[in-house]
């Protein structure tokens, strides 16, 4: 597994990387911590002319926490993510959702924006970000501009960002306090991509539901935000009627596919039985 | 296709040399600088022996390409025997325990273990396993790699004591 | 001195010999990045070999067009079948008495199959240019299913067109292989019709693969000044390398020096010659220059050594009381594009005449049919000495399917059918002669050991639970208790290509009293350095530290079989305790003159030999080692040195009884092992530590093969499991701890007792794992469903069985 050549651009701040982008067009491709890409060059299977490494650019860098939003650098690592105390105290939920992406090595080097941003539907950032319900930073040739994490992706790998536009920061509103969060995911093993994956959040107004969000991941060709599914929670009590509608209303929007995990109808089932833990977990934490 | 100077440093030591900058990291090491302990298993990211560190974290080199790694610190296995070249303590208690066979993942177990004990000094065994999941071993079924990971643990806090 | 004041407890810990936990020699270099791996190894001028492989099960190549690759600079060759068939190398033979393509002969076989090799003067160069070879293929259809290549028109081996003969008999259609059969059918089937009782079923022994963590490769180094050709490679038997590299390429044997440096696993991959050392070597003649080919983790599960992929449909018959009275075994097996086992030649389905396990059943019968389909070639033995992981399986399966038609507890009904331990040496209904066992020792312990009854009324509450709504988790106990047979294998029953079976050991004594060994035998880490050297030091007296002991290179080491079917200990380490005691007998002369007293007079006591009854009186085994070769003794050559080729007059049988409790969530099929208790008997222990450390390492590589480990393929031959994100191997996260215990039943003919170790968990440990999943259903009618046991085989089986509501 050799991959082919290419010229490799180590820009230092945004502006040049994208006039590299501008430049060379689709033979160019921004790498991060590469670990979906570089494997992917090594089979041949990605073909590019020109490699360019967003590793040298600041601006890129650092999580900023603050009272109603959290901005992280599209170069901040997992591994960072899990590590930052800000973070983990502010939004639980990232913590609790990247220590189950790939390995240890992987998440040292794993970047929250390379997840994000590269729309396969394996990847668990992209329905976090639409639970959680993130604004993408995308800066091109003309500046920048905003979209919602749940418009951003339009079918595997697939997104709204335009080929000469880098995805440089994300900006995650913070849950308010006694928010309920959970992220389950089912997988064969550690390092493997989810069976069925879901990202639930849950605020609680006394004993009913004031709001709640619900995500599915490697459940179609995109994340799914399941917003029929979090309604069903909403304005109630959280009883067994809700949540078992919740689970119903979310198989209902999920499309997936057979693969080695197992067939439509195994994967159809499971994500019910992960949501419905997911749920229970959330709601078990929302005060 | 053309070369890019390269320039890191492994093991303590500047290095300079010419690589195309498609040449994977693993490639690099094993194959300019001769340093063969870090090893290639499946070339896909999900093996683990090819772990080296650099600029402190565990990464796995196969998936890097050298062009990446420009000016980065690296240690291998290599870079953790002691000074006098007898064994490290981790190294020595994957001897003492038995947590090796056929030895073709243990560069990259005890240099992610290097890792982790750096991070954590004082990990569970569940804390090891999970820390250790990015490394695949095929003939030891893990259960010695771990006990080695604990003592290496309780050795170098134990030194760590000692020296204050 | 020193001696006279050491106990004879002192000076036996002193030799670190057999028995204990000696700490590993290797270790020392591995620890610290120094190993010395095929990879590892460079020339000057190498040149890199890559291939270009089919991505299509079954195609006819139609063309080859190698000018754009040749174009590319620093590529020196694109070697195809045409290039290779004026030197008789476009095929190759097969371990198994087959015979099979070295690069695509007109067509191809299997997804993956080798159809060009590219030769370059850098890896990467290589690469590049094998992308560049433009091949045309014209699809043929594709066979993938063994039942189905029986009856279909389509003919894969188009080179055996009209051959109703092969290498192991008739052959009863073109994708036929072989039948082979053992046993008595007529009685047998009499037995089954006049039964008490008669359980039937189909047990699948999925395809797997042995997956070390270093892939196969090699550099063959052709020096055209001296003529030799030097072939470094992974190979766990590199002296049979060299006869059958001599064989087809016609170099004499005397100018072929193979090289096994350190291996990274073998587990039976490594044990076959593959088309990448055939070419890696016609490249190296052709060029002058070595040539370094290594394997890609794709190409490794692609096209080198699958394992199993056996369909035994079995009937078991019993009294009403439970005890077994005959045993009937059909299977189908799955052998790919070429059959390219690496079976004893009498044996082309291994030592599947096993399958009758730990019991004694009177009457048996298997009927085995090799097939060809459009998969990879193969059927090694994986973790294995030749299929008996697939008749452990099928056998302790068959207990289990039993058990349930009898209603009869599965412990219950092992214990009354074991052969008792007044049985050995027992004479197996289907042909072999078990050397020695006490297999309801080993099972009670097991059964105390765990706590047998407590576990069953544990599952009886959980499951009480599960039906009261209170958990959603079933518990399944696992039980097995498996039979090897290992140590092949006496030479007048056992043979590789001809190659008799036996091992070697060659022992120098040194003049200061150290010494250097050599066995025909390689390690890929079962740790031969250290517990060869324990032997030694056992049998002659020298402590294990003052022994180096050297493998793998043909030019040095005397001829061997290799490493694989756990038969090192067995065979090479029977053939290093003889090589001993031939120089203890000689040093029993030297002491005696040294002594002054007879031959007769003296006798070895630990590291010495003493005059009986005057223990005072006595020549150490360095004394002697140096009087061996600086004392003039009448009638005693000079020197202390001996060779062993030891031919073992029978196979031994190692045992062992296992438990697996694990907890199933029925929802997502997700299993959990909760406790593994193994008991291994391997007879004598060399080394306990490395005992220990091969059941871990065996049983996790049970656990994998039984919980989603598989080389898996869709209708078109496509390869589904080509990497490791795919082909499941364990982290140490979803890998448990286990518990492991022994007993000890020497082997009777072994001349130190030992039986072998390195298989047993495997052979043990898949059933094990599995019958603990078919136990959690039990009670709601599972009687048998096919492994691997991932997510959502489980699921689909709780489904079935109405648990999802």
């Amino acid at each position: 597994m050799i991959p082919a050549g290419f010229e490799y651009h180590r820009p230092a701040d945004v502006a040049s990387a994208i006039s590299i982008l501008k430049q060379h067009g689709d033979e160019a491709r921004v790498v991060a911590g590469g670990h979906s890409l570089i494997p992917m060059m090594k089979l041949r299977m990605a073909d590019l002319a020109h490699l360019v490494d967003l590793q040298d650019i600041g601006e890129m860098k650092g999580i900023q926490v603050g009272a109603d939003t959290a901005v992280l650098g599209a170069m901040v690592t997992q591994h960072e993510m899990i590590t930052h105390e800000g973070l983990a105290a502010a939004i639980p939920l990232i913590r609790e959702a990247a220590l189950q992406i790939a390995d240890p090595q992987v998440r040292y080097v794993g970047t929250v924006g390379g997840n994000v941003a590269n729309g396969d539907p394996g990847n668990d950032m992209p329905g976090l970000m639409q639970c959680l319900d993130a604004q993408f930073e995308l800066a091109g040739a003309d500046g920048s501009r905003t979209v919602a994490a749940r418009d951003f992706y339009e079918a595997a790998y697939f997104t709204a960002r335009d080929d000469e536009e880098i995805l440089t920061r994300i900006h995650i509103p913070v849950p308010s306090a006694g928010t309920g969060y959970a992220y389950e995911k089912q997988k064969r093993k550690i390092g493997d991509y989810a069976t069925a994956a879901s990202a639930v959040l849950i605020t609680m107004d006394g004993g009913t539901c004031a709001s709640a969000s619900i995500a599915m991941t490697n459940l179609a060709d995109t994340p799914i935000w399941a917003e029929a599914a979090a309604a069903a929670l909403v304005g109630t009590s959280l009883d067994e009627a809700a949540r078992a509608a919740a689970v119903a209303a979310a198989i209902d929007v999920i499309d997936p596919v057979s693969d080695n995990r197992g067939p439509v109808d195994f994967k159809k089932h499971v994500a019910g039985v992960i949501l419905r833990r997911a749920i229970d977990r959330a709601a078990s934490r929302a005060s | 296709m053309s070369k890019m100077h390269v320039k890191m440093t492994v093991n303590g030591k500047e290095v300079e040399a010419l690589a195309e900058p498609r040449t994977l990291l693993i490639h690099f090491l094993r194959e300019d600088l001769k340093i063969t302990g870090p090893h290639i298993g499946c070339e896909t990211s999900h093996c683990g022996a090819c772990t080296v560190d650099i600029d402190g974290k565990s990464v796995k080199s196969c998936t890097v390409f050298v062009a990446q790694a420009n000016g980065a610190d690296v240690t291998t296995v290599e870079g953790l025997v002691n000074e006098d070249g007898t064994l490290g303590v981790i190294q020595e208690m994957f001897r003492e325990h038995h947590g090796l066979q056929c030895g073709f993942c243990t560069p990259g177990m005890i240099t992610r273990a290097h890792r982790l004990l750096q991070e954590n000094p004082t990990p569970s065994e569940e804390e090891v396993r999970f820390g250790m999941a990015g490394n695949l071993c095929r003939c030891t079924g893990y259960q010695n790699i771990v006990k080695s990971i604990l003592a290496a643990a309780d050795h170098l806090n134990a030194q760590k004591e000692a020296a204050e | 001195m020193k001696d006279e004041v050491q106990t004879p407890a002192e000076r036996t810990a002193n030799l670190k010999g057999m028995g204990t936990s000696r700490k590993r020699v290797e270790d020392v270099r591995f620890t610290q990045g120094r190993g010395n791996y095929v990879d590892d190894i460079k020339m000057d001028g190498m040149l890199y070999g890559d291939f270009v492989r089919s991505p299509y099960a079954h195609a006819r190549v139609v063309s080859v067009n190698k000018e754009a690759a040749l174009a590319i600079p620093g590529v020196v060759a694109v070697l195809t079948a045409e290039d290779l068939e004026p030197l008789g190398l476009h095929w190759m033979p097969t371990l198994a008495g087959d015979k099979q393509m070295v690069l695509a002969d007109g067509k191809v076989l299997f997804q993956g199959q080798e159809v060009a090799y590219v030769v370059a003067d850098d890896r990467y160069v290589a690469a590049d240019a094998a992308e560049l070879v433009e091949v045309e293929y014209e699809e043929l259809p594709v066979v993938v299913d063994p039942f189905e290549a029986l009856k279909t028109d389509v003919v894969l081996r188009e080179d055996l067109a009209g051959q109703t003969e092969g290498a192991h008999g008739p052959r009863k259609h073109h994708n036929h292989i072989f039948t082979w059969e053992a046993g008595e059918k007529d009685a047998t089937e009499a037995v089954i019709a006049g039964a008490d009782v008669v359980a039937e079923e189909m047990v699948y022994y999925h395809r797997t693969h042995p997956c070390p963590l270093e892939t196969c490769g090699c550099v063959a180094s052709m020096d055209k000044v001296t003529g030799k050709l030097t072939l470094y490679g992974t190979f766990q038997a590199p002296h049979a390398i060299r006869t059958v590299v001599s064989l087809i390429s016609g170099i004499a044997e005397h100018n072929i020096r193979v090289i096994s440096p350190d291996i990274g696993g073998g587990f039976g991959n490594k044990v076959g010659a593959y088309p990448g050392y055939v070419c890696s070597v016609v490249a190296s003649i052709v060029t002058g220059k070595p040539v370094k080919w290594i394997e890609d983790r794709m190409e490794n599960l692609m096209s080198t050594a699958f394992a199993r992929d056996y369909w035994m449909q079995g009937k078991i018959a019993a009294t009403s009381e439970g005890k077994i009275t005959g045993l009937w075994c059909h299977t189908t097996a799955d052998h790919g594009g070429f059959d390219a086992c690496a079976d004893p030649t009498k044996f082309p389905a291994g030592f599947m005449n096993i399958c009758t396990g730990s019991y004694d059943i009177p009457t048996a019968y298997l009927a085995v049919d090799g097939v060809y389909t459009n998969k990879a070639p193969g059927g090694v033995a994986y973790r294995c000495s030749f299929r008996v992981t697939e008749a452990a399986y099928f056998i302790e399966r068959m207990i289990e399917v039993l058990a349930i038609k009898l209603n009869m507890d599965a412990a219950e009904l092992r214990r009354i059918n074991f052969i008792r331990k007044d049985q050995f040496p027992y004479q197996s209904a289907l042909g072999w002669e078990y050397d020695s066992g006490d297999y309801h020792t080993a099972w009670d312990k097991a059964m105390n050991a765990v706590g047998y009854d407590d576990l069953r009324a544990e599952q009886a509450q959980q499951l009480e639970d599960f039906n009261a709504g209170k958990t959603r988790k079933l518990m399944g106990i696992g039980l097995t208790h498996f039979t090897e047979i290992v140590g092949a294998g006496p030479v007048k029953n056992c043979d590789i290509l001809g190659l008799g079976m036996f091992d070697s050991c060659e022992i120098r004594i040194h003049p200061t009293g150290s010494a250097l060994a050599r066995l025909g035998t390689i390690s890929q880490g079962q740790g031969h350095a250290t517990t060869f050297a324990q032997i030694i030091a056992s049998e002659i007296g020298i402590p294990a530290d003052d022994i180096t002991l050297e493998e793998g290179d043909t030019d040095t080491a005397p001829y061997g079989l290799g490493t694989y079917g756990s038969r090192s200990t067995p065979v090479a380490g029977a053939a290093t305790a003889m090589a001993g005691r031939k120089i203890r007998a000689k040093a029993q002369m030297i002491a005696a003159y040294l002594l002054e007293v007879h031959d007769d007079d003296v006798e070895f006591d630990i590291d010495r030999f003493v005059v009986k009854g005057a223990p005072e009186r006595f020549k150490t085994m360095k004394e002697i080692a140096f009087a061996a070769y600086n004392q003039a003794i009448p009638g005693i050559e000079p020197g202390l040195e001996a060779v062993s080729y030891y031919d073992p007059p029978n196979m031994t049988y190692p045992f062992g009884a296992y438990v697996c409790v694990l907890d199933i969530d029925v929802d997502t099929g997700e299993a959990e092992v909760r406790q593994f208790y193994a008991l291994d008997d391997c007879g004598t222990r060399i080394n306990p530590m490395i005992i220990e450390g091969q059941v871990h390492g065996g049983l996790t590589e049970a656990l994998a093969i039984a919980m989603g480990q598989e080389i898996a393929y869709d209708e078109m031959g496509n390869v589904k499991t080509g990497t490791l994100m795919d082909f499941f191997w364990p982290t140490a996260w979803e890998t448990p701890n286990y518990q492991t215990d022994h007993t000890t039943t020497p082997s009777p003919h072994h001349p130190i007792g030992a039986k072998g170790v390195g298989e047993s968990p495997n052979v043990g440990g898949v059933p094990c794992f599995s019958n603990a999943v078919h136990d959690a259903f039990k009670s709601f009618g599972l009687t048998q469903t096919h492994m691997p046991h991932d997510h959502w085989r489980i699921w689909k089986t709780a489904n079935g069985l109405g648990l999802h509501g």
